[in-house]
């Protein structure tokens, strides 16, 4: 390579009280290029990342960082953002209430004596939501966006700030195939027009199509760096580098043993909470069975979660009509304490907003479903608290120093294992399991579903909700396909092929198994 | 469910200073209620030296507790609506309208005292369902809530009083100025305060054994023994050489009535945030509310019960506040709300919610109430203790904000977060996960690092 890089991080230490999270990192870039940066869950990739826009400001690591041919030393983000590096993290930093152009904007206003030029403004806005591609109104707030176009307008707003460098932080862990699928292509475009980027994703296949190199960071030193362009680099390769060795199967194997239907929901019809007129499931049936892993297939917005957790005590939406049966009696869940007692258990995709409360305890956070059952008259009793929190801690490998550490210090891995330790302690026949595996590195991801396996294997129902067609694929028994809140279909998964899959998920096919 | 082939995961080292920070509850916040305890020691030493002896005085402990011991019930209260991320400004007019209307029940209905202390907890309860309709049920915010109340109930009072004051008859004074009585003894001291003392002590070596009991049963990580002594011996003597002074004092006075009413207040409530399912779904909703609820908690009724339950101490404060002036005035119960917030917070309750313990805020204010007392007796006026008390307050609760940004929980908690690190990374390596093929190569380092 002739030209110089863009970007060296050279020898970056970075520690935390008692924590080593980088030492001696190094990373080199080339311009215009799309660099992948590939790592476990707390390998250190997130840390380099602030490192490099400044969120740890210059002094509390050590190394250098040469940007475009000089040192730089940022104080702050402001600085990396003026130097051209701009950083989008995992969780959006957009503000719902704001419109796109305001968003956009918001601390790079176009202004001329502190009056915003909003006329000016809207131009460019328009302009660069054209190069992201979005076809969206300005003028639009963003709470009315869905992830994928919130992703779009991050980006449009990197781009207002002429950026040289763009770190993408998990772009796509939220959005489905579609959505990922133009976000890639609209970082390709990028790269055409000179922008660099890095990003950083657990979706090897992304990885893999869409970097030129790739960086693999291990407990917080730099393994080695692949040059995908050189050939004999594929989703194996990079997993070998991340786990230090190859894996041979991504799901476990399992004989499943199922039994009778003995849970069915029967046209089932709920309403937007707020736009009462948008029925958000239209008339769903489905059934499970007993031992079965069944899988709901859908593009984001399909109306999965919405069906999900509106039949687990109607926590979302406005029921309208349908009905619930289960071991051949008809239930009404009128709030999530009657769902629970009727062995219901939903594990939510947004694990820190809905699934945990991030001050508690691994102890106190697994018993909060249910603490009547260590409870004798509304008094908690200590010890069998900590006697169950321990049994889970084993049975599921909660890697923790103890059951007493608060949930918040867990990786993602481990907060999904409390998470689901949570659930099977309200004793449930039927879990409904929402992303369970969202943002959580391959090594977690197989323990999550040997979780799974042997829970069905209990005899318990399972549905999960997945965005990963060859997690489903691989997991499942059955799939059902929603389209815009109606069930499309009905595959055994044996049957079933990521393509069958994708062209149910986007059209209304035919209502299976009324 | 037993699957005892593999040890015990082992709780953080306790060593002896985060032992007897284990005597003010666990949790997270913890660490800072321990230097909360810390700071209230260095001012009780500090007023104790520039006092000549004074603040540690039997007359001036009883003052201190006749003074404060409403603001610190108001505190209990206040703590469990502020885990909740609510806050309550209406209690110095909760106080001060449940004051006029027991008054005025004793003087021109001629009702008995008990009853009116009956009708007093009535009254509040009555406020309290009304303020935690709005709040839970049509989903006002609470500072708005009771913002209006803070209006409506120091107007009520005002209207039912004609803003003048009602004196309340010589039996009611009990509650708010009476004192543990005399035994017919030939002691010099008395007696049932040093009982009660006593009683205290025995009950921290029976707590002690009981828990060191329960780790061995549990197989958990227990203190060296001499660290339970130690702390066994320093905790008692506290407790007995309080209850000497206490009951050493002035002929005639002992451990005030308000004082008993107090302690039996901070034992119920911290069991009840402690060891409660209704306290777990305090902390549940205060940290995450739409997890709590998916979880299967009612966080409606849990904010209906948490307002209307400060509300019904409002009263019970009222009630100890006007026994013990004699009467009750238009003024009652001004800025009492101010108080018991900063008592709250200075005792490590976050703005957030979802962080904050009774014993904590109990702390808070009596750090609060040791800092006014020790300025009035080294004779700085209202004004320099205003003063000093806000800088307190804004100082306290920086230092928090400051040291979490530096990623500790508090100045006091740097060291031992250090060791609980360094203990983390001594960890026991586990056996490879489910499949040898895949095992788990995730480090114990936390996913999201304190910024």
């Amino acid at each position: 390579m002739s030209a110089p890089p863009i970007l060296e991080m050279r020898s970056i230490t970075k520690e935390f009280p008692g924590v080593k999270a980088l030492s001696e990192v190094s990373l080199t870039v080339m311009p215009a290029e799309v660099h992948a940066i590939c790592g476990e869950n707390g390998a250190g990739k997130s840390t380099l990342m602030k490192v490099l826009s400044g969120v740890y400001p210059h002094g509390t690591y050590t190394g250098e960082i040469i940007f475009r041919g000089e040192e730089v030393q940022f104080r702050d983000i402001r600085a990396s953002e003026q130097a051209g590096i701009a950083i989008i993290h995992q969780e959006l930093a957009l503000i719902p209430e704001l419109s796109i152009t305001e968003n956009i904007f918001l601390g790079n206003e176009i202004a001329r004596g502190g009056r915003i030029d909003w006329a000016a403004a809207k131009l460019r806005a328009i302009d660069l939501l054209a190069r992201v591609g979005l076809a969206e109104d300005p003028d639009t707030q963003i709470k009315h966006l869905g992830v994928g176009k919130q992703q779009l307008v991050e980006i449009a707003k990197a781009l207002a700030k002429d950026v040289k460098l763009l770190i993408l932080d998990e772009p796509t862990a939220a959005l489905n195939e579609d959505d990922s699928e133009h976000l890639l292509d609209l970082i390709r475009g990028l790269k055409g027009k000179g922008i660099t980027s890095i990003i950083i994703s657990h979706k090897l296949n992304e990885i893999e199509e869409i970097a030129d190199e790739i960086t693999i960071i291990r407990d917080g030193h730099t393994i080695e760096t692949l040059d995908v362009k050189a050939g004999g680099v594929d989703e194996d390769r990079i997993i070998r580098g991340m786990v230090g060795r190859s894996l041979e199967s991504r799901f476990p194997d399992r004989t499943p043993h199922i039994g009778e239907v003995f849970f069915e929901v029967r046209d089932w019809t709920i309403q937007h909470p707020q736009v009462p007129e948008r029925l958000v499931a239209k008339g769903s049936s489905f059934a499970v069975r007993r031992g079965e892993i069944v899988g709901l297939a859908g593009l984001m917005g399909a109306g999965r979660t919405e069906l999900a957790m509106s039949v687990f005590g109607r926590s979302y939406g406005n029921y309208v009509s349908g009905t619930i049966v289960k071991d051949g009696r008809e239930i009404v869940l009128k709030d999530v304490e009657s769902a629970i007692n009727h062995g219901l258990a939903y594990v939510s995709e947004d694990r820190k907003q809905l699934g945990l409360n991030l001050l508690d305890t691994i102890k106190r956070s697994i018993v909060a479903a249910k603490l009547s059952k260590i409870a004798k008259r509304g008094v908690i009793d200590d010890s069998r608290e900590f006697g169950i929190a321990e049994d889970y801690r084993k049975q599921l490998r909660i890697k923790t120093p103890s059951v007493e550490a608060g949930v918040s210090k867990l990786s993602g891995g481990n907060q999904q294992k409390v998470v689901l330790a949570k659930w099977m302690f309200t004793d449930p026949d039927l879990l409904i399991l929402d992303e369970p595996t969202r943002g959580i590195d391959v090594g977690a991801k197989y323990e999550i579903y040997t979780i799974i396996q042997s829970l069905a294997a209990q005899g318990k129902g399972v549905i999960l909700i997945s965005s990963e067609l060859p997690e489903l694929l691989g997991i499942a028994d059955r799939i059902y396909t929603v389209f815009e809140g109606q069930i499309t279909d009905d595959i055994p998964a044996s049957e079933a092929n990521p393509e069958a899959l994708m062209r149910s998920m986007t059209s209304a096919k035919k209502k299976a198994n009324a | 469910m037993s699957t005892a082939s593999t040890p015990a995961s082992t709780p953080p080292k306790k060593g002896g200073l985060a032992d007897i920070r284990k005597v003010f509850g666990g949790g997270q916040s913890s660490l800072r209620q321990f230097g909360i305890l810390g700071s209230l020691i260095v001012i009780i030493v500090i007023f104790q030296i520039w006092t000549d002896g004074l603040t540690l005085s039997p007359t001036n402990l009883i003052n201190v507790v006749n003074q404060y011991s409403y603001i610190l019930i108001l505190a209990i209260g206040m703590v469990m609506v502020i885990i909740m991320g609510h806050i309550d400004l209406s209690v110095g007019s909760v106080a001060a309208f449940t004051g006029i209307i027991v008054a005025k029940s004793m003087a021109e209905w001629n009702l008995p005292w008990p009853l009116a202390i009956v009708l007093g907890l009535a009254v509040g309860a009555a406020i309290g369902a009304w303020q935690g309709f709005w709040v839970a049920f049509v989903g006002v915010p609470a500072f708005i809530v009771t913002l209006a109340g803070m209006l409506i109930f120091r107007g009520g009072n005002q209207l039912i009083g004609q803003s003048t004051t009602t004196p309340v008859p010589q039996e009611f004074g009990v509650i708010g100025a009476g004192y543990l009585p005399e035994l017919a003894l030939p002691l010099a001291f008395n007696v049932l305060t040093m009982l009660l003392g006593v009683l205290g002590a025995g009950w921290i070596v029976w707590n002690e054994f009981r828990l060191r009991r329960a780790q061995k049963k549990l197989g958990s990580e227990m203190a060296p023994v001499w660290v339970s002594v130690v702390k066994v011996v320093v905790l008692a003597g506290v407790l007995l050489w309080a209850a000497w002074l206490f009951a050493t004092g002035r002929p005639g006075t002992s451990f005030p009535i308000s004082g008993i009413i107090l302690v039996v207040l901070v034992i119920v409530y911290s069991f009840v945030t402690n060891n409660t399912i209704f306290g777990r779904h305090i902390y549940a909703v205060g940290g995450n509310r739409l997890a709590a609820t998916l979880s299967g908690v009612k966080d409606r009724r849990v904010d209906f019960f948490v307002m209307m339950n400060m509300s019904v101490l409002a009263a019970l404060a009222g009630m100890i506040f006007v026994a013990r002036s004699t009467a009750s005035g238009p003024q009652d119960g001004n800025g009492w709300e101010l108080d018991a917030i900063a008592a709250v917070f200075i005792g490590g309750a976050a703005v957030s919610g979802g962080i904050g313990t009774v014993i904590g805020s109990i702390v808070g204010g009596l750090v609060m109430a040791f800092l006014n007392n020790g300025l009035q007796l080294i004779g700085a006026g209202a004004d320099v203790v205003q003063i000093i008390k806000g800088l307190v307050l804004l100082l306290a609760v920086a230092v928090d904000v400051w040291s979490k940004r530096q990623g500790g929980p508090s100045i006091f908690g740097i060291w031992s977060n250090r060791r609980k690190a360094k203990l983390e990374s001594e960890a026991p390596v586990e056996a490879p996960a489910v499949a040898p093929t895949v095992a788990s190569n995730e480090s114990s380092q936390p996913s999201d690092l304190p910024r």
